[in-house]
């Protein structure tokens, strides 16, 4: 057992784990933040992408030690309050997700990749940066134009900041 | 239309909880006391269980039992079970296996269960797991239909002489005879429908909670319909009586037919809760999900066609081989029967049909419904079929279907299904303008002269949803009735509940059921809850699959609102002091026609409750049920065409364009409608160019994670361009017919034909995968 000491959602967070532990079941089952999803064994669907340090993580890819003195940053931690993350709220207009298990994953991929891209971003840059993430239900059409309209949003919410 | 009703691309009311994590699926939930399953699986495809020592295992920290496989079956739970009855042609019921919900002598496939660990924790449970020595006697196996059926062949079951579940036909052989006998031209095709693996990104997972005060079970599970899952835990596997078992399914992660069976693992939780006194959960990973979820397709087809001198279809045979794997699944033997053959004439009038379906068993996981089920094999078959006859007979394809469509409805096929209404050729159309069909030919020729391989293929989809009427499926061998059942409640404030026995595992009910009420009452959808999911809170209902949710489901809403309309109308007319026959609804408000007067939704509901002033006699309350049970399947059909290039050095294919042209008769929602279509579409050219799931020789399957089964990905698929056309169905008073399962059933055949059309060979089968494609380019064997 070890004690790892990390913040979440931006809360100082102390918690004892199994050295195997993975960073996915301390966020679901240590501190119930069940947004994170877990899709497969073998790092592949992207449902358990987190923010470590302002980089999206696949959560099921890293032990819990490894995010010792880490910023983790969850889907549960992106909206101000009630005002939803230009992300979100991209998803939500443009029908960007369905069955939304894949959706946590999706939305914190999407945020790096338009961080990343500072804004400015195609149709085919979306689709290979989404190589990572798994959808079963929505033929990733919209989950583009998801990506493509809050990286408009996003670029305004950053020149208004 | 109202703003959020009919037709209206309303946001949907569930996103907000998806999108912000708070989506409640069935791994999320804690319970107190909570105990862990793991499930110790076969190496083997086909293995006798000689012995299991769990005496280590039980040592290990956590572990609060070891359940085997024999203890279940001295249990007496009952076996699994196959809910269709099907006959075969000599008039012989099908020969089920015994399958038990873990196995205690015998295992047909790897992966399936002989023992459970049950442990504090999930990684206790799998320690302790590591440590339970199982002893096995590898028997030979058999892990495809040409080997299953080979003479001599390992046999699985006692009952299944020759491994075959059944050998069963439909349609008019005779008549077929005859019409080759006269053909100017015949086409013959061998065709392959590769096996899939569903994948619901939220892998299966059940919590089962024996409460030994009130000796009743809950269970949480990712189903498609729980109260079917209750009905058949408790009338034939004897774990709980029906009215001391609760089934919940909250939000499910997609299902797309492999989360309507109920299977073992669900089973055993209640069984192992019952037994340890405590809450018992269970959570597949991906490779339990590649090696148990039920898998979908995997046939091989021979199939010929005849046609006169004009190139009119004269008659259609098929020989199909359908793979069921180790066991038969609940609704698996009505896949390749009753929801294929009956498909095969498409949208043709072919005179005379005739198919044979033989059933077989292989050392496989089982295979059932999967998105479209029955129906993608069939257009793939008939689609492939029109192309190659069109290329053999030196037409244009669209000319061939075209001459070939049913154009007067209602339209008797041989195979069953009479289709009640379509325009087939508005679809084609639509989609052959959409994709400039004219101008390829001058596309494909600049391509050609660049040195690059352009293809096109069109695919003339139809499809039968909402399976029904009851007593018509009940005379085919259905094991139970495909209704729906809906409650509309008006509470006192006037606000509204919707109890219904469909289940959303990603379609938007929520949203698009709250519709129907906004049109109909005037109310904002905010003002409207669809309650679903949970068998204690709706009386009954069939659960979702088959694109039926609203053609059954919104049906049965609608008669359970105009039953609350009736009674409202009375009691507004008794307020406003007016005639029952002058009451009108707009916007929320009882009006007297051709008056001002009026009185508001929420007044008449509480009118209702208080029951101070109701006309002489009345019932107070205001809250109907309706059960709906429709008088025919609906049809959508439609079109799709795709626009490839195909590299001749990799052999890889990349999209120009894909185009949709669907009639899914009336549209609730059209932002929902699109998104399931681009979903299925996506499925469906997955099949076509990328997902398989293989075994080897042995039985192993060799694609179980996504690192081996390629899922389709982001990069691999185009943006879609989709259309409607519409034909209202007469069916159900919503004029609407189901659209989850068209982009399935339609794609495959049109990226197919459009590689065969770029390389200029027809043989080639799913997937087409680079490897594949380029050796038919370059003519050397696969």
């Amino acid at each position: 057992m070890s004690t790892v000491d990390l913040t979440i959602n931006g809360k100082a967070v102390s918690v004892d784990v199994e050295d195997r532990t993975l960073l996915v079941h301390v966020l679901r089952e240590n501190f119930n933040l069940t947004g994170t999803h877990v899709g497969c064994d073998t790092s592949q669907c992207g449902a358990c992408v987190v923010h470590v340090d302002g980089r999206a993580v696949k959560s099921c890819t890293m032990l819990a030690g490894q995010a010792a003195g880490c910023d983790v940053i969850t889907i549960e931690g992106i909206a101000n309050g009630d005002e939803l993350h230009p992300m979100q709220a991209a998803f939500r207009d443009n029908h960007g997700l369905q069955c939304g298990y894949c959706t946590p994953g999706m939305i914190m991929s999407s945020i790096d990749i338009v961080n990343r891209y500072s804004g400015k971003l195609d149709e085919a840059t979306v689709r290979h940066e989404l190589e990572g993430n798994i959808c079963r239900c929505t033929g990733y059409h919209n989950i583009v134009k998801s990506v493509l309209d809050a990286a408009g949003r996003m670029k305004v919410s950053q020149a208004a900041e | 239309m109202g703003v959020e009703g009919i037709g209206a691309s309303v946001k949907r009311k569930e996103d907000r909880r998806f999108i912000t994590g708070k989506g409640r699926y069935v791994d999320d939930i804690k319970l107190v006391g909570l105990t862990h399953a793991h499930f110790i699986r076969s190496p083997h495809a086909h293995a006798r269980v000689k012995g299991i020592d769990s005496s280590e295992a039980m040592k290990m920290p956590g572990v609060v039992a070891v359940l085997t496989g024999q203890q279940i079956v001295d249990d007496k739970v009952g076996n699994l079970i196959c809910g269709w009855a099907i006959t075969s042609k000599d008039g012989s019921p099908m020969k089920m296996g015994a399958w038990p919900a873990m196995a205690p002598e015998t295992v047909r496939f790897v992966g399936q269960a002989v023992a459970v660990v049950i442990a504090e924790t999930k990684n206790q449970a799998k320690d302790a797991a590591e440590a339970v020595v199982v002893d096995y006697e590898e028997l030979e196996a058999v892990p495809d239909i040409r080997a299953a059926i080979k003479q001599g062949a390992p046999q699985l079951h006692p009952e299944a002489p020759g491994n075959v579940v059944y050998d069963w036909h439909i349609g008019d052989e005779a008549a077929v005879k005859g019409a080759f006998a006269k053909a100017a031209n015949v086409v013959e095709m061998d065709l392959t429908n590769n096996r899939l693996a569903p994948n619901p990104m939220e892998p299966r997972s059940a919590i089962a909670d024996y409460d030994t005060a009130e000796e009743h079970y809950t269970l949480y599970t990712t189903s498609q319909n729980p109260h079917v899952a209750r009905l058949v835990l408790s009338a034939f596997y004897n774990i709980a009586p029906e009215h001391k078992l609760r089934v919940i399914a909250p939000d499910v992660g997609g299902g797309f037919g492999s989360k309507i069976y109920i299977y073992p693992e669900e089973m055993v939780a209640l069984w192992a809760s019952r037994k340890t006194g405590r809450p018992v959960k269970w959570t597949s990973d991906r490779t339990e999900a590649f090696l148990t979820d039920h898998h979908g397709r995997d046939h091989i087809s021979k199939a010929e066609m005849a046609f006169d001198k004009d190139n009119m279809i004269l008659g259609l045979r098929v020989k199909t081989h359908a793979n069921f794997g180790a066991y038969m699944s609940l609704f698996s033997s009505a896949v390749p029967t009753y929801l294929y053959a009956t498909l095969l004439s498409g949208q043709y009038m072919i005179p005379a049909i005739y198919a044979e379906v033989m059933g077989v068993y292989t050392n496989t996981t089982p295979v059932d419904a999967y998105r479209g089920a029955g129906r993608p094999e069939a257009s793939y078959l008939l689609e492939r079929m029109m192309e190659t006859a069109a290329r053999q007979l030196k037409v244009d394809p669209t000319e061939l279907r075209r001459k070939n469509f049913i154009t007067t409805f209602p339209y008797q096929t041989p195979v069953i299904m009479a289709y009640d209404i379509g325009d087939f050729g508005a679809s084609l159309d639509a989609a052959m303008k959409a994709i400039d069909y004219a101008g390829f030919a001058g596309r494909k020729a600049k391509a050609k002269s660049e040195g690059k391989l352009l293809g096109i293929g069109v695919s003339c989809y139809i499809e039968a949803c909402g399976i029904a009427p009851s007593k018509a499926v009940g005379s085919l061998g259905a094991g139970v009735g495909l209704w729906e059942s809906a409650e509309v409640r008006v509470n006192p404030v006037g606000t509204i509940e919707i109890l219904t026995g469909s289940h959303s595992h990603g379609q938007g009910h929520e949203t698009t059921f709250a519709q129907l009420i906004s049109e109909r009452l005037g109310v904002p959808i905010s003002q409207v809850q669809i309650i679903h999911g949970d068998t204690d809170k709706v009386q009954f209902g069939m659960g979702t699959y088959g694109s039926r949710s609203l053609a059954v489901g919104g049906a049965a809403i609608i008669k359970a609102m105009e039953k609350v309309e009736a009674k409202a109308k009375k009691i507004a007319a008794h307020a406003l002091e007016a005639s029952e026959g002058d009451i009108v609804i707009e916007n929320g408000e009882f009006k007297v026609a051709g008056t001002d007067k009026s009185i508001a939704l929420p007044m008449v509901a509480l009118a209702a409750y208080t029951a101070h002033n109701l006309p002489d006699g009345m019932e107070p309350g205001l809250k109907e049920t309706a059960f709906y049970d429709p008088t025919n399947f609906t049809f959508p059909a439609g079109t799709y065409i795709c626009e490839l290039e195909v590299d001749a050095g990799t052999g890889k294919t990349s999209f120009v364009n894909f185009v949709a042209a669907d009639d899914f008769g009336r549209l609730i929602n059209p932002m929902i409608v699109e998104g399931q279509v681009h979903g299925g579409l996506a499925q469906g050219i997955g099949q076509a160019l990328l997902e398989h799931a293989v075994y080897d020789t042995n039985g192993q399957p060799v694609t179980a994670s996504f690192m081996d089964y390629a899922m389709p990905r982001a990069d691999d698929l185009p943006s879609f361009q989709l259309s409607h056309t519409t034909t209202l169905c007469p069916g159900n008073p919503l004029g609407v017919k189901g659209c989850g399962e068209a982009g399935a059933i339609g794609a495959s055949a049109a990226v197919i034909n459009a590689i065969t059309d770029a390389i200029d060979n027809n043989k080639l089968e799913m997937p087409a995968t680079p490897n594949r494609v380029w050796h038919a380019i370059h003519g050397k064997a696969q």
